[in-house]
């Protein structure tokens, strides 16, 4: 019974890695949305700091709120989840690249 | 009766724990489908957010205090719903009720806060009919919107069970799915902020 309570303290979190969790996610949402209010860089800086603060909060909400890891239990989750990742690339991304190249593309 | 009741909860325990892990493991493929259903939302903001008919842009319409008040109560509401499934994990009834109250509070203040952005827009001349631009931003993020709505139905739904019928082992594997729904949610928004709001906005 002690093996299941520390088996299931491990996969889902405890209150120190919710807080954990939580605090790097109000630094990184606060660091976004700070630069942009005040302006603090010029348009490319922003854009990069906005696309690595979201990045990086993706994966800590992955790791701290939906506690996907690499473990025997939870390995097909992280699995399933990095398939999902290359789908969504290939719509995004290759929507994308698609739309504008064809835009461009009518302007000559 | 209680002794009764945990000595066949321990007989099928095993049972029960595989069963569960099936079931939230199921739910994780429905939300990676769902990942999916959002990333085409995406695609099509990011295709015709250009696209604005001569009238706004994000620009002129993006109110980031509003959006930033909205962020801060759907993350409130991802560390007490973190709490509730703690709670719920420790049979503790009264704590998880408590924090799940708390986590629909702060996803009513979401809410609240969004319905009077569109709501403010739509006044304002700027409905989703009037470009390309503003349909692909209602649609994208009323989708969110309609996901936590049902989010919310479901805590609803999910107080009621857990008041009459306790944390069995059943009722926690359906607390997991929940939790795995909220979280995603709020996963999805950081890209909303992020890629429509911020970027928008700068």
């Amino acid at each position: 019974m002690s093996q299941h309570d520390h088996d299931s303290h491990d996969a889902h979190g405890s209150v120190s890695s919710y807080v954990v969790g939580f605090v790097l996610s109000v630094v990184l949402t606060v660091i976004p949305f700070w630069a942009v209010m005040t302006s603090a860089f010029d348009r490319a800086t922003l854009f990069a700091v906005i696309v690595v603060t979201a990045v990086v909060q993706i994966f800590v909400h992955l790791k701290y709120f939906l506690h996907l890891n690499f473990t025997k239990e939870g390995k097909l989750d992280t699995l399933s989840f990095i398939f999902t990742a290359i789908i969504i690339v290939m719509v995004v991304a290759l929507s994308i690249w698609i739309i504008y190249e064809s835009v461009l593309m009518m302007m000559y | 009766m209680s002794t009764n009741m945990s000595a066949h909860a321990d007989a099928h325990h095993e049972e029960h724990h595989d069963t569960g892990r099936n079931t939230t493991f199921g739910f994780w493929i429905y939300l990676m489908t769902d990942c999916i259903l959002f990333s085409c939302f995406f695609a099509t903001y990011a295709v015709l957010f250009m696209n604005t008919a001569g009238g706004v842009s994000g620009k002129d319409i993006f109110d980031l205090t509003l959006v930033g008040g909205g962020t801060a109560a759907l993350l409130f509401s991802s560390i007490t719903f973190g709490f509730a499934m703690i709670s719920a994990y420790k049979k503790n009834k009264g704590g998880t009720l408590f924090w799940l109250a708390v986590t629909f509070v702060f996803g009513a203040v979401f809410l609240g806060l969004e319905v009077y952005e569109f709501h403010h827009l739509i006044h304002a001349g700027h409905g989703p009919d009037k470009s390309a631009f503003l349909t692909a931003f209602f649609s994208l993020v009323g989708l969110h919107g309609f996901h936590v709505t049902a989010g919310m139905i479901w805590i609803i739904v999910m107080f009621c069970e857990v008041s009459k019928s306790g944390l069995e082992n059943r009722t926690v594997t359906r607390l997991s799915c929940l939790s795995l729904f909220w979280h995603f949610l709020d996963v999805i928004w950081i890209c909303v902020f992020s890629f429509v709001y911020l970027m928008g906005a700068m």
